[in-house]
């Protein structure tokens, strides 16, 4: 069982060969994107952060933007700053730099403004397509691939089918020796008790709890009831009447295998077997937050129909809801079915789920990919904008 | 083969899940209890939608997936259409003191 991936200097895989383009503060947006579009290979991730905030997100912003630059699907960096921002630009180069890739700086005010940034930046993006464009594709066994799982615009189907569809799925490359992640720790409550009883140590299982209570607490300091924010609008208009249900329903997409560690947001996951990372369910921060994890490919089922992808990391969209599928067909790449055989359904569609990851992973594109959905990214933060 | 309309998860539920769009007066046959019992549903439940398999008392657990997934906010009747009218949360809630189990 094996699929075809690009080599990378630290020994991880890619499945894509892309040259990032990331802003490190939310003034350096315009001309990252500038140059992203400028040069065809490259890709822009843009944010709302790194200036003006508390040291601690200071420094989850750090992290995340140093773990993003090493995913293995960048065969280059492009770090792009305005000059005055909190964030240290060269601190974040020399820590992707570790990895063995290409990784540049550029910095508005330095360059001369907007348009000699745009102009430099697009020559150094340039440069590391031409060189990136000669590693080629080579066989790798399955247990590199590192796969995360995200549910959004859920709705009943979510919980019935294309959840527990995903989990099949996520067994299937656990038990090829793969790394699988998930979190949106929110979807949790009123479900923690079951991750716990899944934890594979006691430290595991303190954990879980602990990142629950934490979450809960802090939905919980804005004094107001939790639903209509969690559950959404949506959510509930779809058929999910309490946080409890939805999360019910949203874990059984991590399939059913043992809890290996719980990560704070933002780190890199380099070992094999079953993780959480401490996440929010937006769309923007969790794919952030996973694709800084190093997961080269998501799984993300919806019910409703969320469209999103992320700027390098293929999102592989599937439904049970067949409204959706019929709506939504430019945003669906897989749709399952379910049948009076409900079981067998799903153990099948996690084979089909399986089959289609090592097919993106070769290189088969994805429809949020094809059309570029998904260029508005952000990264969890804690405290406030001071 | 005669398309499910309904599905009841676990057997320990207390509500069904509707699996088309189903119209006041319809009659449902499910199991409860390990009995086929024919369930009248008296409003209108939208694919996707919940009712009542057993009456549950105001403040008696709503149960779905085996687990508890809320509590009844007024008595809700078997064949009654459940959702956020007369289920409340008992999680996340900053709005009551105490706020969570």
């Amino acid at each position: 069982m094996s699929f075809l991936g690009f080599p990378r200097e630290d020994g991880s895989v890619g499945v894509r060969n892309h040259i990032g383009i990331i802003s490190v503060v939310v003034c350096a947006n315009d001309v990252t994107l500038k140059i992203a579009q400028q040069v065809e290979g490259a890709v822009a991730f843009l944010h709302d952060q790194g200036c003006t905030q508390t040291l601690v997100d200071l420094d989850q912003v750090t992290r995340t933007l140093v773990n993003l630059g090493k995913n293995s699907n960048l065969a280059g960096v492009l770090l792009v700053s305005l000059g005055c921002e909190s964030v240290l630009i060269d601190e974040i180069r020399e820590k992707i730099a570790v990895s063995g890739k290409p990784v540049k700086t550029l910095g508005i005010q330095k360059t001369g403004g907007m348009l000699p940034a745009i102009m430099e930046g697009s020559r150094i993006a340039q440069e590391m397509v031409i060189k990136a464009s000669t590693i080629r594709r080579e066989t790798f066994d399955d247990s590199y691939l590192s796969i995360g799982v995200k549910c959004g615009a859920s709705d009943t189907t979510s919980g019935l089918i294309s959840n527990p569809a995903a989990g099949a799925a996520f067994d299937i490359i656990y038990d090829h020796g793969g790394t699988c992640i998930f979190g949106e720790t929110t979807e949790f409550l009123g479900a923690e008790h079951i991750l716990m009883r899944r934890a594979a140590t006691p430290e595991v299982k303190k954990r879980i709890e602990e990142i629950v209570t934490r979450m809960e607490k802090r939905a919980k300091m804005m004094g107001v009831d939790i639903r209509g924010g969690q559950p959404t609008t949506g959510n509930i208009k779809g058929g999910l009447t309490t946080i409890e249900e939805k999360s019910l329903g949203a874990i059984v997409k991590a399939g059913t295998r043992p809890i290996h560690d719980v990560y704070e947001y933002g780190n890199k996951i380099t070992k094999k077997g079953l993780f959480i990372m401490d996440s929010p369910g937006r769309e923007p921060e969790f794919l952030t937050g996973v694709a800084a994890a190093g997961v080269q490919i998501i799984i993300f089922s919806t019910g409703i129909g969320a469209p999103q992808g992320f700027p390098f990391v293929p999102v592989l969209k599937i439904t049970g809801n067949p409204k959706t599928e019929r709506y939504l067909s430019d945003h669906i790449d897989k749709f399952i079915k379910l049948s009076e055989e409900g079981e067998n359904t799903i153990a099948q569609a996690g084979e089909e789920i399986y089959e289609e990851i090592k097919a993106i992973a070769s290189g088969k594109k994805t429809k949020a990919e094809v059309l570029g959905y998904g260029q508005f990214s952000n990264i969890f933060t804690i405290g406030p904008v001071i | 083969m005669i398309k499910k309309r309904t599905i009841v998860i676990n057997s320990k539920d207390n509500v069904a899940t509707a699996l088309d769009d189903l119209k006041a007066g319809e009659v449902i046959q499910e199991e409860v209890d390990s009995l086929k019992k024919n369930i009248k549903l008296n409003q209108d439940v939208p694919f996707g939608h919940k009712f009542s398999l057993k009456e549950i008392p105001s403040g008696s657990p709503v149960i779905k997936y085996g687990e508890i997934i809320g509590a009844a906010s007024q008595l809700i009747k078997v064949g009654d259409y459940v959702h956020i009218h007369n289920v409340k949360s008992n999680r996340g809630r900053g709005d009551i003191k105490g706020g969570s189990q």
